[in-house]
């Protein structure tokens, strides 16, 4: 999504004000206020402004606006709110917002949680709603005290007027400030005066995740809810010809049966009931255009395509003669699988659907555009559509989805449930569902000169586009080029006089949709092990290479050098071993990672990733710490394993026996190097991953002198 | 037919299929979610629960076989290692999305019950089974270890 984050930094600056007047931007089109957004706070409470609420007795709350799916976000926002009213962080909590447009996202629009853009965009909402918030509760204070304002001052929890000795806690000002008018123009902290933002800080959600009592949407329950399963139709798009449903529907527990176009619902009792009808239904599909669809031979496809020239999206002076100039000339093939996201918690949604209103808990990514779409489905005002966020069991753009689907789905069973009804997916359901990372080709070439240098680089991409038809298009397609399919690709880092980056979109049966790091997890890989070939090609080191090619890119360089020095960059290692090093920058953010493998019984062994990143100030250390642990452990989870398959239209892959994720045995150790910045805080949840599989694959290469051009790692590939 | 069993100290009888798997009977009969659904055929560990002090795999359990037995989940998980084992999980700040983290507790309670001093192949050998799509295993592994210290120190 950095696409549309570039127009949202565009356009916030071209508004002069920052974020907070981005932050007021109206809400999409389509979009509409949810039914009582109106907020939660009880009489005995103070709410300053949406974003927070005190209590009497001090317990501040604060409203997240974000979709918790592990990346700490409501711990850091609560830090960036809480850094600024200068609340005692003992007494802070929490709760997920409703569907408002006031918790629209800053530079989308919409109430979202991607592209890493949380900490970017909400650092100052947040930081300014605390301000505003504390600023009230001075004036308080100082109307009760017959004093003026700006001779009061705070410490954590609590007004204080120096001149006079007195001192009142926050919760104590709740009845004196309600009714005050809310100060607007409020200074923010000097970051050189702050105590929570940039220390590490347990998270809020640790106790809860630790004791089992977090909820999810999963463990929504209502009473009376019944639990609906679908039969998903074998092929995409394919439809159900005629359903036997007899021996489902005697069973115990089993309600209905219906058809709700995505497949065939059964809705029952509960989970055991709704899956024992499942397994006894009997469906004919008309299969349609996706029957004989085929991952080998869309790999086939795709390389032809790569011959061909593509819609141009990078062109620097003049590739063809550069090439014809060079002494040397490289050219690669990568290909890369569909994958899916398969968070540990499968997709589901309950739904409460009444004759004139309709309330949905979710775990999703996607307030505004569920709501809206469930709204549609349920052919309801939206203003009488209530959806409740829950805790995400991961999320990794798979709760974002532009179609809605689960959310859909579970509203089409709502229609004929007669009551409240809750849509389970099952692990099988999840890996053939779709919405993948796109399968990818990227061909490169290059042309070296004779003193090793080089003189020109033609990327050639070649993929599907999962924003073409949504909303999302004006915004992220231009002139037919969509910027998540090249991302990484045409503004990569190096130096080169010649440089040519191309694209085909192509139109292919299987939902594709944005996947931790989007089109960075391709283009990374592309560019960072096809440098190393060409480093081999040159006879340089390909830690040397990248250096001499970052020459104006200061925060590039410098995370690659600080990875480099971290790793031990050059020193010896035991037999056997080898370092290969990556380095990507993606949602402003700047990561290099050394992988440190070996080959154990044909297969990589990853012993230690290194990491350093400059993401800016950071909000909290231990986070983005955990995000680059998380990074490393997702990326190497589809270096080694990631890959669905399709075979005459059908999905392979069932479950993690066969769709399988990085184990424990498996992690290697991983040092995380922040870089000091005072650049405002960017994107953490994503930019790890990329720099992951080149890193790796690089390693490899240096081990066994053969580059690794297609994921997952084939044991044949290594030998 | 009932199906009689006890968790968390609490005798229970339930009229449910006895081909029902463990892991549903527990969250869509006596309403206790803290044991996650993530795979449905024993791959993911996410459904971990005890029976009669052993890990099982509850989504592939069928409620009958634990007729008579006792059954812990992480709402009832007590004594020294389950107090050892939230203490280093919330130090250690192990979660981010969460979901996996009851069964990866529950798993790590069978070792520490068994293991004052578990080594990495230890932890290895016990855990594999526990997928975290998070990747929450560096910190997992330094829990364990940590608690496996307080437990010791507990003792002393």
């Amino acid at each position: 999504m950095s696409a549309t984050r570039r127009g949202f930094l565009r356009a916030s600056a071209a508004a002069g004000g920052g974020l907070l007047l981005a932050f007021r931007l109206p809400l999409a089109a389509g979009a509409a206020r949810a039914a009582t957004a109106a907020p939660r706070a009880r009489a005995d409470e103070l709410e300053p402004n949406a974003f927070v609420r005190i209590a009497r007795d001090g317990a501040v709350t604060v409203i997240i606006a974000k979709a918790e799916m592990g990346q700490g976000v409501c711990t850091s926002m609560s830090m960036l709110l809480a850094e600024e009213l200068d609340a005692d962080w003992s007494k802070v909590g929490f709760e997920f917002a409703p569907v408002d447009p006031v918790y629209a996202h800053p530079g989308y629009g919409i109430q979202m949680t991607g592209g890493s853009t949380s900490t970017l965009g909400m650092s100052e909402p947040m930081r300014r709603a605390g301000a505003t918030a504390r600023a009230l509760l001075i004036r308080a204070a100082a109307r009760e005290w017959g004093v003026a304002e700006d001779e009061c001052t705070t410490e954590p929890g609590a007004v204080l007027h120096a001149g006079s000795g007195r001192r009142a806690a926050y919760g104590d000002l709740v009845d004196a400030a309600a009714g005050l008018e809310v100060p607007e123009d409020v200074a923010l902290k000097d970051p050189a005066d702050f105590r929570i933002v940039g220390r590490p800080t347990p998270r809020l959600d640790t106790p809860d995740k630790v004791g089992g009592s977090a909820t999810f949407g999963l463990d929504v329950s209502l009473p009376g809810m019944r639990t609906a399963l679908v039969l998903h139709a074998p092929v995409f798009g394919a439809r159900a010809r005629t359903i036997r449903d007899g021996r489902a529907r005697a069973l115990p527990g089993v309600q209905r049966v219906v058809d709700v176009g995505s497949g065939v619902a059964v809705i029952a009792a509960d989970f055991w009931s709704a899956k024992r009808g499942r397994d006894e239904l009997e469906v004919d599909w008309d299969l349609g255009p996706n029957a004989d669809l085929s991952t080998e031979a869309l790999h086939a496809r795709y390389e032809e395509l790569s011959r061909t020239p593509g819609l141009v999206a990078r062109l620097d002076g003049d590739p063809e003669a550069g090439m014809a100039s060079s002494e040397q000339v490289l050219e690669a093939d990568y290909r890369l699988p569909y994958l899916a996201h398969a968070p540990m918690e499968p997709l589901n949604c309950v739904v409460d659907l009444r004759a004139d209103s309709m309330q949905i808990w979710a775990g999703t990514q996607f307030q505004t555009v569920d709501h809206a779409a469930a709204a549609a489905t349920a052919g309801l005002d939206p203003g009488k559509v209530q959806l409740h966020t829950t805790f995400l069991g991961g999320g990794f753009g798979r709760r974002a989805c532009p179609t809605s689907d689960y959310i859909v789905e579970a509203v089409k069973v709502a229609k004929v449930a007669g009551g409240p009804v809750r849509l389970v997916w099952t692990r099988d359901d999840d890996l053939a569902g779709g919405y993948y990372r796109p399968l990818w080709h990227d061909r490169l070439r290059a042309g070296l000169a004779a003193d090793g240098s080089i003189r020109a680089w033609m990327h050639t991409i070649v993929g599907q586009s999962f924003i073409k038809g949504t909303a999302f298009e004006p915004f992220i397609i231009h002139d037919g080029i969509d910027h998540t399919s090249i991302e990484g690709a045409d503004d990569m880092p190096y130096a080169i006089p010649d440089v040519l980056v191309d694209l085909h979109t192509t139109e292919v049966g299987v939902p594709t949709l944005w996947w931790r790091s989007v089109g960075h997890s391709h283009t990374a890989f592309a560019v960072e092990c096809f440098l190393d070939e060409l480093a081999r090609a040159a006879g340089r080191d390909p830690l040397e290479l990248r250096r001499a090619l970052l020459g104006d890119r200061p925060r590039h360089a410098r995370v690659l050098d600080l990875a480099a020095a971290e790793a031990g960059w050059g020193k010896p290692l035991p037999e056997g071993r080898a370092r290969g090093v990556a380095l990507h920058f993606s949602f402003q953010t700047y990561v290099a990672m050394v992988a440190e493998v070996s080959i154990d019984a044909g297969r990589p062994r990853v012993h230690r990733v290194t990491a350093a990143v400059d993401c800016g100030r950071t909000v909290n250390p231990d986070t983005v710490e955990a995000q680059i642990e998380s990074a490393v452990a997702f990326g190497l989870t589809a270096a080694l394993y990631g890959e669905i398959t399709i075979r005459e239209g059908r999905v392979q892959q069932t479950n993690f026996h066969d769709y399988r994720m990085l184990r424990i045995h498996e992690m290697p150790a991983v040092d995380v190097h922040l870089v000091e910045s005072d650049e405002p805080p960017t994107g953490i949840g994503e930019p790890g991953v990329p720099p992951v599989a080149p890193a790796v694959c690089n390693a490899l290469f240096a081990l066994t002198g053969k580059p690794i051009r297609r994921l997952p790692i084939r044991t044949e590939d290594l030998a | 037919m009932a199906v009689s069993f006890e968790v968390n100290g609490i005798r229970r009888s339930l009229e449910v299929d006895p081909a029902m798997p463990l892991l549903w009977a527990l969250r869509d009969t006596l309403g206790l979610v803290g044991t996650k659904f993530g795979c449905g055929a024993a791959q993911c560990g996410a459904c971990t629960v005890h029976v009669d002090g052993r890990a099982r795999r509850s989504c592939v359990t069928p409620v009958s076989a634990v007729a008579g037995k006792r059954v812990t989940t992480i709402e009832g998980l007590g004594g020294e290692v389950g107090a050892a084992l939230r203490s280093a999980w919330i130090e250690g700040d192990v979660p981010q999305c969460g979901y996996c983290q009851p069964g990866q507790i529950m798993s790590a309670a069978v070792l520490l019950a068994e293991n004052d001093r578990p080594t990495d192949e230890d932890v290895d050998l016990c855990m594999a089974g526990n997928v975290c799509r998070c990747g929450t295993y560096v910190r997992i592994r330094r829990a364990i270890h940590r608690a496996a210290e307080l437990k010791r120190e507990g003792r002393r």
